[in-house]
Formats: structure tokens, C-alpha cells, sequence
């Protein structure tokens, strides 16, 4: 039994999950110290809601299920805040996205253009596309039928392919370019 | 049946599912292959394929390298406290079932012994009080000692203060253990919060990094309602020496005059039993 607990406490596994939580983070909200808040306030909702995960259930889909929350409740708020006039300077907003990243131009311009994409179209090609997830989960995680899950999806890599092919010259031109619009 | 608008829509709508299906490599391969000869004859489609394939790969190695990253410490301590508070819960559902089984061994014995030996109640709580307390010692090393920037509030450089304030808060005279013999220097002490109330732990460590806590405080007292002592809640205020395993890290308590002690740390039941009699002897 002590056994057990010993090894159960140094096998962290919600540790195991942090990477991925980082990387889908960082490729949703484009910020490293957004992405990484997320991250933490997602650990903090699984820290106080242990009681309603169902032991021995899918911990990674429970973990994004929670961060999916967040960041809706995150966007919703900022949008209120927007539309209550809580000024949005959006040369401001522009230096944020523009922040320098490590990468190369291309993921640069790809994380731009899919910062540009609506966030559940966003969210759903995230987590089809990088966490493997299938369509059936993705509709769990971010509550909406699969049906809805599917018309997201194809909206989001068509409109994605849009903006990736739109301005061709776009991978090509320096970023200040870009960024003055 | 259906006019001809919809049906078109839902065309349209059918093949980028079934592009998507694709992509994503949801279908199995006889199937993938079928379905792949169809859209041969539609260049369109075939080149939506292309296009999201190519997206779906470009997408996958965006942040890649983070995979790798080392982790921040502030979500590594963040799911550290996620996990001690998951176990916490799940030794709550245990320790409710071993009460009602100690409980039923209880009740069985006083059946058949009649009222000969029955244990009294506070007995019981006491152990359960106890127990509880060496765990919550258990679990205040487990969340606090693989902290490596905010391991203590107070360092040990600041060994007075943190003494006088621990004393205040725990409301009794604390002191700090020396064990330097034994190789284990004070790094510092938080206070933390308990069943009892304020809780005081003490945070010791070698040369090789390895980290030892002491954990006091007052141990709730067995039987709030009775207001003479009695013979048997006597036993509620002291406990012999007693290890357990039970928790994240092994530890040795006791309880002396109502007020609980708890050394743990992840080393052997002997070496932690010889440190927790030398700090037995110094309090």
C-alpha cells in the first residue's frame, strides 16, 4: 500500500500532460505568457475539481475539456470588455500578436493566419491537428455535436487556407511589412 | 425528395467531411484507398486534399520544441498541488471506509464479548485524529519539498523570527531540532493549515539535496463534549511513536499533550526513526 502511494506520488500524471497542454495553449492564444496562465489556470480549475473527474476516465480530454472552459470564458469576457468600450488599442494588440517568437517565417505567418480564425473554428483544428483527438472527443471537449464539430473543421482549414495562400508573397515579405497592413 | 439546393449543400458538405476523414487518417485503409480513387476525377477536391494535408503537417510542427521544453516550475508546483489535493480526496473515500470498518469490528467484538472491553469512542477518534494529522504531514512534504524556489516561507537565515512567529501562530514555544549531526541543516519553516487549526512545518536538507520536514500542531482533540477527561481520552493526548506508510512519504509521529509531531521524508523507516527519536529527545 505505501508502495503504491510512493509510486503513484512520484509519477505525477498530470505532469505528463503540461507539454501538450503548452504547446495547444501557445498555438491558440499565439502568446507564450498568455499560453502559459492558461496553462497554469487549467491546472489550478483540475487542482479544485479532482472530486468530478471520473477515476480512471480520459485525464488529457478532462484537462482540455477544462482549458477549452477557460478560454471560452476568457475570449467572452475580453469581447464584453471590447464591446463595453474598455478601450482595445489595436496597435497595441497588433505589437502583441507581432511579438517576436522563435520560428521561422513560415510558422510565424502560420500562427498569424490562425490567429485570424475565429476562436471554436481555431479550437476544434487545434485539437484535431495536434492532439490527435477524434472527431467524437473534440465534440465532448468543446461541447457542440459532432456534426458542428465537422462544419467548424472544414470551415477552419478553408478559411485557413485562404489566408496562407491569399497574399502568396505573404511567406516571403519581411514581417514589418505585414504588420503595417 | 429534397430540392436540389440542399442536396448540393449537403454534397459539398459530405466531401469535406470526407476530406477531412482523410487528412486526419480516421478511415481504414481499404476505405482511405476507395475514397481516394473518387475524388480522382475531381481536380478541386484533389487539391483541397493536398492543401489540408500539407496544413494539417505545417500545423503539427508549430511549437513543436515546446514538447521538449523543460517545464516552468510554477505549473510544475501548480500541478503538484492539483495532485496532492486528487490523493487527499481519495484518502478521505479510504479512510471513510476503514472508519466504518473498524466501526463494524467494534460493534462485532461488543456482541460477542458483551460490554467487556468495548472501546470508548474518543479512543477512536483519537486514532482517527492522529492518523489524520501524520497524513496532512505527509502530504505538506509531498507539495512543498520538491519546491525549489519557495520551498520555506521564512529561510533559516531569519531562524529567530521564524521561530517566534511559528510559536505565535501554533500557540505554543516551538523549537528547531538541531540535526546537523546527522548531516540535515534547517533550511526554514511556513505555516500551514490544519484540521486543529495553524499548522507549523519546518523544512531540514543534506548535502545531497534531500528533504526532510517536521510538521506540529495541535491535534484535534478526540471528544470536544466531554468536559472531564477520563481515563480513556487520556490516551487521546498522547501517542506512542508510531510510523506510518500510508502517506506520499513514510513518516514518524506522535502526539504529546494534545500537540502532534511528524517527521517525514523519503528515506528508510530506520533512518527516519533514528532522526525522529533525536528530535524526540531535543523537544
Amino acid at each position: 500500500m505505501a508502495a503504491g502511494f510512493a509510486l503513484r506520488m512520484t509519477h505525477f500524471p498530470l505532469t505528463d500532460h503540461i507539454p501538450s497542454l503548452r504547446r495547444y495553449a501557445r498555438a491558440l492564444t499565439g502568446d507564450a505568457w498568455a499560453a502559459d496562465d492558461l496553462v497554469q489556470d487549467t491546472l489550478e480549475r483540475a487542482c479544485s475539481k479532482w472530486r468530478l473527474w471520473v477515476a480512471g476516465s480520459d485525464l488529457r480530454a478532462w484537462l482540455f475539456t477544462l482549458m477549452h472552459n477557460i478560454f471560452v470564458n476568457q475570449v467572452r469576457r475580453s469581447l464584453r470588455q471590447a464591446a463595453a468600450g474598455a478601450a482595445v488599442n489595436v496597435d497595441e494588440v497588433e505589437n502583441e500578436l507581432a511579438a517576436p517568437e522563435a520560428g521561422t517565417a513560415q510558422s510565424l505567418d502560420l500562427q498569424r493566419c490562425l490567429l485570424r480564425l475565429p476562436e471554436d473554428q481555431r479550437a476544434v483544428l487545434l485539437l484535431v491537428s495536434l492532439e490527435d483527438l477524434s472527431y467524437e472527443e473534440v465534440a465532448r471537449i468543446t461541447g457542440v455535436p459532432v456534426g458542428t464539430v465537422m462544419s467548424r473543421l472544414s470551415r477552419a482549414r478553408s478559411r485557413l487556407r485562404e489566408l496562407m495562400d491569399g497574399p502568396a508573397a505573404a511567406a516571403t515579405a519581411p514581417a514589418q511589412l505585414r504588420r503595417l497592413k | 425528395m429534397e430540392n436540389p439546393h440542399d442536396t448540393l449543400q449537403s454534397h459539398g458538405e459530405v466531401l469535406h467531411d470526407r476530406i477531412n476523414a482523410l487528412v486526419d487518417g480516421r478511415l481504414p485503409p481499404a476505405r482511405a484507398a476507395e475514397l481516394e480513387a473518387q475524388l480522382g476525377e475531381d481536380a478541386a477536391a484533389r487539391e483541397t486534399l493536398r492543401a489540408w494535408k500539407a496544413q494539417r503537417e505545417a500545423l503539427r510542427s508549430l511549437h513543436r520544441p515546446l514538447l521538449d521544453e523543460a517545464i516552468p516550475d510554477t505549473l510544475l508546483a501548480a500541478a503538484r498541488r492539483g495532485q496532492a489535493g486528487k490523493q487527499q480526496i481519495e484518502q478521505w473515500w479510504r479512510w471513510g471506509g476503514m472508519a466504518a470498518a473498524v466501526v463494524l469490528a467494534f460493534g462485532v467484538g461488543w456482541l460477542s464479548h458483551g460490554q467487556l472491553g468495548s472501546p470508548a469512542p474518543q479512543q477512536l477518534a483519537a486514532a482517527r485524529s492522529a492518523q489524520s494529522f501524520v497524513h496532512q504531514a505527509s502530504l505538506a512534504h509531498a507539495v512543498f519539498s520538491p519546491e525549489v524556489r519557495h520551498p520555506v516561507e521564512v529561510t533559516a537565515a531569519q531562524q529567530e523570527h521564524l521561530v517566534q512567529w511559528l510559536s505565535k501562530r501554533v500557540g505554543r514555544p516551538l523549537k528547531v531540532p538541531v540535526l546537523a549531526a546527522e548531516g540535515y541543516e534547517l533550511v526554514g519553516g511556513r505555516l500551514l493549515s490544519g484540521d486543529g487549526g495553524a499548522r507549523a512545518q519546518f523544512m531540514f536538507q543534506n548535502a545531497a539535496g534531500l528533504r526532510l520536514t517536521l510538521y506540529l500542531g495541535a491535534v484535534d482533540s478526540a471528544s470536544p463534549g466531554t468536559s472531564a477527561p477520563e481515563p480513556s481520552s487520556q490516551a487521546s493526548h498522547e501517542t506512542a511513536f508510531r510510523y506510518s506508510g500510508d502517506g506520499p512519504v513514510p513518516s514518524f509521529y506522535w502526539v504529546d499533550q494534545g500537540f502532534g509531531y511528524a517527521l517525514s521524508g523519503a528515506i528508510s523507516r530506520d533512518e527516519l526513526m533514528k532522526l525522529a527519536r533525536l528530535v524526540y529527545q531535543q523537544l
